[in-house]
């Protein structure tokens, strides 16, 4: 009974967080085409947001291309198919691998990163201080920082694709025999609009999910410093678990307008 | 139970003074906690009125619906004639500017240096203030008239307690508020450096000539600034009167607050 009475009670408290939050993100609709215009703020965040997380995508995705490659090479190998690893891997990292892996890893930097810079600006009053100089916290904030992960995140995983494929490219020109020319015409030819235009497509909406959480979670940080590693803490596993629903509402509505 | 003192403003019975702030009958709940229960007061141009309460007794809540960050259940809340309530959220902007808030911990944006701290209110109302271009003689009379001109380009994270509240008040002085909301002004500092706080604030409101709101249980503070002063217990306004009046007031709860 008491075990009944506590998962009530949980399952209360995340349908109810599901609910503010779902009104934080119909505030930030109604207030991203409000004036004035943060123009400044977003450029600066766009900037902080994406050039510091460009080293690690940049990392992230020559990596994941480079191990991709080696760890598939030996079973291509078996039915003699190695020519076939430009097009398995290009379609594999540009349709699902590349957006979720560099989006996680996003998330791990900018969603608690968000959340923790929020939680102090809350904690320490310093929101309550815009506010109280006739400044909007919400639009300066929150509205900034958004649009700015939706932005960047997209052009991110563009970046650790390439990145990732040059990986690839590394590990085949090494162990067979094939030229950087070849192997990106196999790479192109293998790949096509209903490859590429949902992969980016959900990109934007993973931005947007990670910036939502990260300013949902600080800007509502409750009191104390425990407060705010709760805050970065949430955003990233709330974060994380939102892009694989996400992602699965993507891959199926992708189903039925490309034929995947 | 509410105890009138008699208020003896003598300034006040020969020229009437104009009326800057006025919260009547003022009820904030959270749950069953009835934090305020019908507290009224009014601030009159060039006063510092002092409020006095336990700690948890509600002057924060009173101070923040004051200021919008924080909704009265009901009530009346007027600043320069203006009804808080009933005013559009970019009114209530333009309005904040004539006020300046000064918060117990200072608040001051982390992220930006002094200068960028003093800057930010200057540059967000252009409206007002017209577009200043160059701001540096704005900043540096603002942080001169708190003595600390040096501390321009330091980090918030360099700066001491005291110093922090100081660049805190250049920041509210800025906007060159007609009122003044002081938090606990001198809560957390060493009895010399809230002295010197002190000192400033006296200082600073006959310079801007501004008319000062001041929430502590600093019973020096308040013994040296107040005008006049309202105890708030139980979400009421107590007792009323200048310093002199409570402290030797004979009624147990007034006379707990003088030991």
């Amino acid at each position: 009974m008491l075990i009944l009475k506590k998962i009530t009670s949980k399952a209360n408290a995340f349908f109810i967080e599901i609910g503010e939050m779902s009104y934080f993100a119909g505030r930030f609709f109604k207030e991203v085409f409000t004036k004035p215009f943060e123009f400044k703020e977003l450029l600066k965040q766009c900037y902080n947001i994406g050039n510091r997380s460009l080293l690690l995508v940049g990392i992230t995705g020559f990596i994941m291309g480079l191990v991709l490659t080696l760890q598939t090479r030996p079973t291509l190998e078996e039915f003699g198919a190695e020519s076939w690893m430009p097009s398995m891997v290009s379609i594999s990292i540009i349709r699902e691998i590349g957006p979720v892996i560099i989006a996680l890893i996003f998330a791990g930097r900018i969603a608690s990163g968000i959340g923790a810079e929020l939680g102090s600006m809350r904690v320490t009053e310093q929101i309550d201080a815009m506010e109280v100089s006739g400044t909007n916290p919400f639009k300066y904030l929150v509205v900034t920082r958004i649009l700015a992960t939706t932005l960047m995140l997209p052009i991110l995983v563009i970046f650790g694709d390439v990145i990732a494929l040059y990986g690839s490219y590394i590990v085949e020109s090494l162990k067979g025999d094939v030229s950087f020319q070849l192997y990106f015409i196999k790479v192109f030819n293998a790949l096509e609009f209903g490859d590429i235009i949902p992969a980016t497509i959900k990109t934007f909406f993973f931005g947007f999910a990670i910036g939502l959480v990260g300013c949902f979670k600080g800007y509502y940080c409750k009191k104390g410093t425990v407060g705010v590693g709760l805050a970065a803490n949430s955003a990233v596993v709330f974060s994380s678990m939102l892009l694989f629903i996400i992602d699965f509402i993507a891959v199926f509505v992708t189903d039925i307008f490309f034929d995947i | 139970m509410r105890l009138q003192e008699n208020i003896k403003n003598e300034e006040r019975e020969v020229s009437p003074k104009k009326l800057m702030l006025e919260i009547k009958n003022l009820y904030k709940s959270f749950g069953d906690n009835h934090v305020m229960n019908g507290f009224s007061l009014q601030l009159f141009e060039g006063e510092n009125l002092v409020i006095m309460g336990k700690s948890g007794s509600g002057k924060s809540v009173m101070i923040k619906c004051l200021v919008g960050l924080m909704e009265a259940d009901s009530g009346q809340i007027n600043i320069m004639d203006k009804d808080i309530t009933k005013l559009t959220q970019r009114e209530l902007d333009n309005l904040r500017t004539e006020i300046g808030f000064l918060f117990q911990g200072s608040a001051l944006y982390d992220s930006m240096t002094v200068r960028e701290n003093l800057e930010f209110p200057l540059r967000r109302h252009k409206e007002k203030f017209g577009d200043i271009g160059d701001t540096t003689a704005l900043v540096t009379e603002a942080l001169e008239s708190v003595g600390l001109a040096y501390a321009i380009n330091l980090m918030p994270a360099e700066l001491s307690g005291g110093m922090k509240r100081r660049v805190a008040l250049a920041r509210t002085l800025i906007l060159k508020p007609k009122i003044i909301l002081y938090d606990e002004p001198t809560s957390g500092l060493d009895p010399i450096t809230a002295k010197e706080i002190i000192e400033l604030m006296l200082r600073i409101q006959k310079q801007y000539k501004t008319s000062s709101l001041i929430i502590t249980h600093d019973v020096d503070c308040a013994r040296v600034i107040s005008d006049r002063m309202i105890l708030l217990v139980d979400g009421i306004n107590y007792a009323e009167g200048s310093f002199n009046d409570l402290a030797t007031s004979n009624d147990e709860k007034v006379k707990a607050f003088f030991k």
